[in-house]
């Protein structure tokens, strides 16, 4: 019963990853209903981000700024890289706060299959950071998928002749599972990784 | 209901429904038994009782048949089946708007298929499997991981991380320009992970069946000595050495021709040391009964829940003398059984089973 531009909103919401038609209606209504404050600065922030958005040289990371706020950060330590598949990785390691350094995103994972080949990822742009030297650790966070770990293998590889530590994220138990609720593949891994009490 | 059978636990089903599967419109079973016998003429929907039963252990089923396929060419596209387990309720099937996507609930809460198997191990016999001996290695090698499965639910997982990391081989070597080494290493690396596992689990299987079957005391039936060869060739005990030496001539193949999926299962007859394809249609058949009792017995000893057994047309390729021994030796060790066949009189040695009649997608108990 709405206009075709309240349709269009509807519908341009509704393939937004977590929504669907229902709770793209919802956000619209919502919208409609709440018109300063909340569509005006909605609309306001999208031109923005628009306007500025930009992909970062150094790392592949997206921000509004270029190179990007982590890599101008001084405070981060500039000896340890952290490489992930996607920005969504990055966003979701880097909320925790817990690794200080700077990161690498490679914008996929290798597959022949899917047609994924080593210069469609940025591994050249990695291989340069490292390269340009006064690096100590590049941390290889690649998802525990095959392809996932056929990347960090295949950068592992790709690195060894630099005098880096390469290391990579553990695989097993999370924080707060109970052995009960977890599925064998996670326990096996968890098992086949068990490290001395220190 | 559960009941003791020598030496192990058997939580049976004790009733069944089939909603709009396959020619079964409704079908309810109820007060099933240890010893459940499908009668009925060719065509009646013995078989898809069964298949419908296997459908309860994680995987496709008994005939490997897409999801979409099982609903009822006139029902309303989806299908369900559903069984009692004691007071535990399982169920499986599919809706007509999703008709590829299975849903699963245990107790009434939405589960995933692989648990499943937490509550029932579930081996079948079918006619189709008759030619198991003469056919491709493939047929084989799905046997074995089938097998495997029962005890093992990661060799799933397993199996299927290292077809894919095959297939990503495969496609590298087939690539007009010469493949990057550095990720031949990293996929080649994956694929030694996995494969170690799957042949590993397969290795373990077939030496827990030959122990099995060599303290089978039994005369009457064929008995087969178990081994897995490995493909074409040998493989090295390292697999990455053998795949990194082998890439020219698996570019030229453009496919890997080595590693476990060229496993292939010899079977051999243990009375005349004979190859099992070279036997007879009996003594094959007979062979791959022994194995797949020897198999419920392995489950059984793992799991101390005997597997549900479901041998579809097993006792018509059967003379009275080895009839009469496969009903002992049920009788006396295997878990809840389900058999189906054209004429009743054949399963007249088994001891009180619950009997159908299976007509026209329709089930009537005759006791």
């Amino acid at each position: 019963m709405a206009s075709q531009e309240i349709d269009d909103l509807t519908n341009a919401l509704a393939r937004l990853p977590g929504l669907g038609p229902r709770s793209a209606r919802r956000a619209v209504l919502y919208l409609i209903k709440k018109r300063e404050t909340a569509l005006d600065p909605l609309v306001s922030a999208m031109e923005q981000v628009r306007e500025k958005l930009v992909t970062c040289d150094n790392c592949g990371n997206v921000d509004t700024i270029n190179p990007c706020g982590i890599c101008t950060d001084v405070r981060r330590d500039t000896r340890a890289i952290c490489v992930v598949e996607e920005v969504s990785d990055l966003w979701a390691l880097d909320k925790s706060r817990l690794f200080l350094g700077r990161y690498h995103v490679l914008g996929g994972r290798l597959s022949a299959l899917d047609g994924v080949r080593p210069e469609d990822l940025t591994i050249s742009r990695l291989i340069e950071r490292v390269d340009a030297g006064d690096i100590d650790e590049v941390v290889l966070a690649m998802n525990a998928t095959l392809e996932g770990q056929t990347t960090a293998h295949y950068i592992a590889e790709r690195l060894e002749k630099y005098p880096v530590r390469l290391t990579q994220l553990a695989h097993g138990l999370p924080m707060g599972g109970e052995l009960d609720y977890l599925d064998e593949g996670t326990l096996a891994q968890a098992l086949r990784a068990r490290k001395p009490i220190a | 209901m559960r009941f003791l059978v020598t030496w192990v636990w058997i939580m049976p089903l004790n009733f069944l429904s089939l909603r709009h599967f396959r020619n079964h419109g409704d079908s309810q079973l109820h007060g099933l038994a240890r010893f459940n016998v499908l009668t009925g003429d060719n065509g009646a929907g013995k078989t898809n009782i069964l298949e419908a039963i296997s459908l309860l252990a994680p995987g496709r089923g008994m005939r490997r048949a897409s999801l979409s396929e099982m609903g009822a060419m006139q029902g309303p596209g989806g299908f369900a089946v559903s069984a009692d387990l004691g007071d535990m309720k399982i169920g499986t099937g599919v809706t007509a708007d999703m008709p590829e996507r299975r849903k699963v609930r245990v107790n009434g809460a939405a589960a995933s298929a692989n648990s499943l198997a937490e509550w029932l191990s579930i081996i079948w016999l079918t006619p189709a499997m008759d030619r198991l001996f003469m056919e491709s290695a493939g047929g084989r090698r799905q046997f074995v991981d089938r097998l495997v499965l029962a005890v093992d639910p990661l060799h799933a997982r397993h199996a299927s991380q290292y077809e894919l990391a095959v297939r990503e081989r495969n496609r590298l070597l087939a690539d007009d320009i010469m493949p990057d080494p550095a990720w031949l290493d990293a996929v080649e690396a994956r694929m030694a992970e996995y494969g170690a596992l799957v042949a590993a689990s397969r290795v373990a299987m077939i030496q827990q069946l030959n122990d099995v079957l060599d303290s089978e005391t039994d005369k009457v039936f064929a008995r087969p000595i178990l081994a897995l060869a490995r493909g074409e060739q040998d493989m090295a005990d390292n697999m990455l050495e053998t795949w990194r030496n082998a890439r020219p001539r698996d570019r030229q193949a453009k496919r890997t021709l080595d590693g476990p999926h060229r496993d292939d299962l010899i079977v051999t007859m243990r009375q005349k040391g004979q190859a099992a394809a070279l036997c007879s249609t009996g003594e094959q058949k007979a062979m791959l009964i022994a194995i797949i009792l020897a198999h419920s017995d392995l489950v059984a000893s793992l799991k101390s829940n005997a597997p549900v057994l479901l041998l579809d047309e097993i006792a018509a390729h059967l003379d009275p003398v080895r009839r009469g021994v496969l009903y002992d030796r049920l009788s006396e060790r295997a878990g809840q059984v389900w058999m189906t066949g054209t004429d009743r009189a054949l399963f007249s040695g088994i001891t009180s089973p619950r009997h159908f009649t299976v007509c026209g997608g329709a089930v009537h108990s005759d006791n």
